[in-house]
């Protein structure tokens, strides 16, 4: 062809159906051979080569000298001289590049979100819901001698490690009569400081120099120990916090009273449940009475005018 | 004079065509060129290489982090002794990790030091106040690359401040406790807090970083040099191979209301 008679414009295809019959034969054929090679392979290759054909000569119409069928223009032509009431017609009417760009901007979105949000469900989730509750076998009742002070470690969760490992002060203060009824009473303090949750101590001797033994008892919750000692109160050593031996503050940052956890006696051994918050504590041993709100964490003000600043908190156990 | 242009000699080709055919197809080269080839002011100060310096602070953190990943071990009852491995049997082990332990200072430092030289050249004045907003989100995202990285150690000091910082965190009004306990993934301190700070330390905050240095840097290139301020020259001028009105606006905008009286 002499590069004059080249056609200015890019050559197209008149629109055409057969490609669409010519991949369902090659679908069909594909099908086949997975489910019956012998049968349906064959008819849909036998479709494949059926619309292959039409396609192909539909395509080559052109070249072969035919006649090209052309669809005639639908729309009116508009009338000379009278451009502005069209324009203001196309203007009202909803434009298809708008309708684009909102479906695509649409359907991103979409994407996006079906994709990010349990993504980010995922990470953030986990920590609120499904917290495992624990319970922790201390040992029986008589290993606590009367009025004794004991610091308590144990693994909340074995199969975590030592990273589980939490310490508690417990003191058995003899029996409590309750409807007529004899029952043990302890306090049992976290060593959590209610300021950042540093580790308090006991502000006093404990474990051989006193002549007493600590216990050790290996058991569901790791290595138990239990140290006597005989605290004049706890402190916590990062910024200075003190308490007395009931959890009181009594001086430095802390907001307020060491949290304690709940227990139950079960077949004689004492058995720790979920820890609780307390603002203050009247009285001492079993006779204290303690102003007990759900559990927070490390310096969140539970009473007082403060509170108002903490009115939701995360799910506890 | 002779006006011929002298023939490069082959050397000079070997070199040139595969730059030539980058160039071509990428416009790559005139991209690095324009990044490194400025008009600075003349009596720019050595104060002013404090930002390149925090980059590269930052960019050797980032090499160092890297390798470190390849033997640490983020689990509550490998982590120390994976940092101990490294520290005391990998090869050279102790240097990288002193490099990436050490340059963590190195880099906060930086990064007050460029801020205070930004702030006493009053560099941070319009046009550039986007710039200084976001080497402060650049400052926060260090810090952050700080506090997660000081629980990975999984030692006691490691451990005993993360506790209390967490729980600083914890104190906020109103969703204090709830980023806390975001900050733990549950209500104590356990596996999942140390994988989470982890992640947070090598992949989602160096991320972060990424993201702003580069927006940091474009408005760098984009706005130009500062002069010290004891400087006779204009603040900011114009690139050689660009009109100059382009930039008017930025480097020497008109007085408030000038342009409305007329």
């Amino acid at each position: 062809m002499n590069p004059d008679e080249m056609p200015d414009e890019p050559h197209l295809p008149s629109p055409s159906i057969w490609p669409i019959g010519f991949a369902i034969g090659i679908a069909v054929l594909l099908v086949g051979l997975i489910i019956d090679p012998l049968w349906i392979s064959t008819i849909g290759g036998l479709i494949a080569v059926v619309f292959g054909v039409l396609w192909a000569r539909d395509a080559t119409s052109e070249l072969r000298g035919k006649p090209v069928a052309i669809e005639p223009e639908r729309r009116q032509a508009a009338p000379a001289g009278e451009d502005a009431p069209l324009q203001e017609l196309s203007a009202e009417r909803y434009p298809r590049s708008k309708f684009l760009e909102g479906t695509t901007l649409g359907l991103g979105a979409v994407i996006g979100g079906i994709i990010t949000v349990p993504v980010a469900g995922f990470a953030v989730l986990p920590g609120f819901v499904g917290q495992k509750q624990h319970k922790v076998d201390l040992g029986p009742v008589s290993d606590f001698a009367d009025g004794q002070w004991y610091i308590a470690t144990f693994m909340l969760d074995p199969s975590e490690g030592e990273v589980s490992r939490r310490t508690t002060f417990i003191r058995n203060n003899g029996p409590l009569t309750v409807k007529g009824k004899q029952v043990p009473s302890f306090t049992i303090i976290s060593n959590h400081c209610v300021h950042l949750g540093c580790p308090v101590q006991a502000n006093g001797p404990s474990g051989a120099i006193l002549g007493l033994k600590t216990l050790t008892e290996t058991g569901k919750n790791g290595k138990v120990t239990l140290t006597p000692t005989v605290p004049a109160g706890f402190g916590c050593p990062c910024h200075g916090g003190q308490y007395d031996t009931e959890g009181n503050r009594t001086a430095g940052p802390p907001v307020r009273a060491l949290d304690r956890y709940e227990y139950e006696i079960d077949n004689g051994r004492i058995v720790l449940l979920s820890t609780y918050s307390v603002a203050h504590v009247d009285g001492t041993g079993a006779q204290a009475k303690i102003q007990k709100y759900k559990p927070v964490g490390p310096g969140e003000h539970i009473d007082g005018i403060e509170q108002i600043f903490y009115p939701l908190n995360p799910p506890h156990h | 004079m002779s006006t011929r242009r002298r023939q490069p000699s082959r050397m000079q080709q070997a070199v040139d065509f595969p730059l030539d055919w980058l160039e071509e197809r990428s416009g790559l080269v005139g991209g690095v060129k324009y990044f490194l080839f400025r008009k600075v002011p003349a009596d720019t100060n050595w104060m002013q290489t404090l930002g390149s310096a925090t980059l590269t602070a930052f960019l050797v953190q980032t090499v160092t982090g890297v390798i470190l990943a390849m033997y640490y071990q983020p689990t509550p009852n490998d982590a120390y002794a994976s940092i101990v491995n490294i520290t005391d049997h990998v090869t050279l082990g102790w240097l990288v990790r002193g490099m990436h332990k050490w340059g963590a200072s190195v880099f906060i430092i930086l990064m007050f030091l460029h801020m205070g030289r930004v702030f006493l050249f009053g560099a941070y004045k319009y046009p550039r106040e986007l710039n200084w907003v976001l080497g402060v989100l650049l400052l926060v995202m260090g810090m952050a690359e700080g506090f997660t990285g000081y629980l990975l150690p999984w030692d006691q000091t490691a451990y005993w401040a993360s506790v209390v910082g967490i729980n600083l965190n914890g104190t906020a009004p109103f969703l204090g406790p709830w980023l806390a306990q975001f900050l733990r993934g549950g209500q104590d301190i356990g596996a999942e807090t140390l994988a989470r700070f982890y992640s947070l330390h090598m992949l989602v905050i160096p991320g972060a970083i990424f993201a702003l240095i580069g927006l940091h840097l474009y408005l760098v290139i984009r706005l130009g040099v500062t002069s010290p301020p004891w400087s006779k020259e204009a603040a900011g001028a114009d690139r050689a191979d660009e009109p100059s009105q382009l930039r008017e606006g930025l480097t020497r905008p008109a007085a408030r209301g000038a342009g409305e009286s007329e």
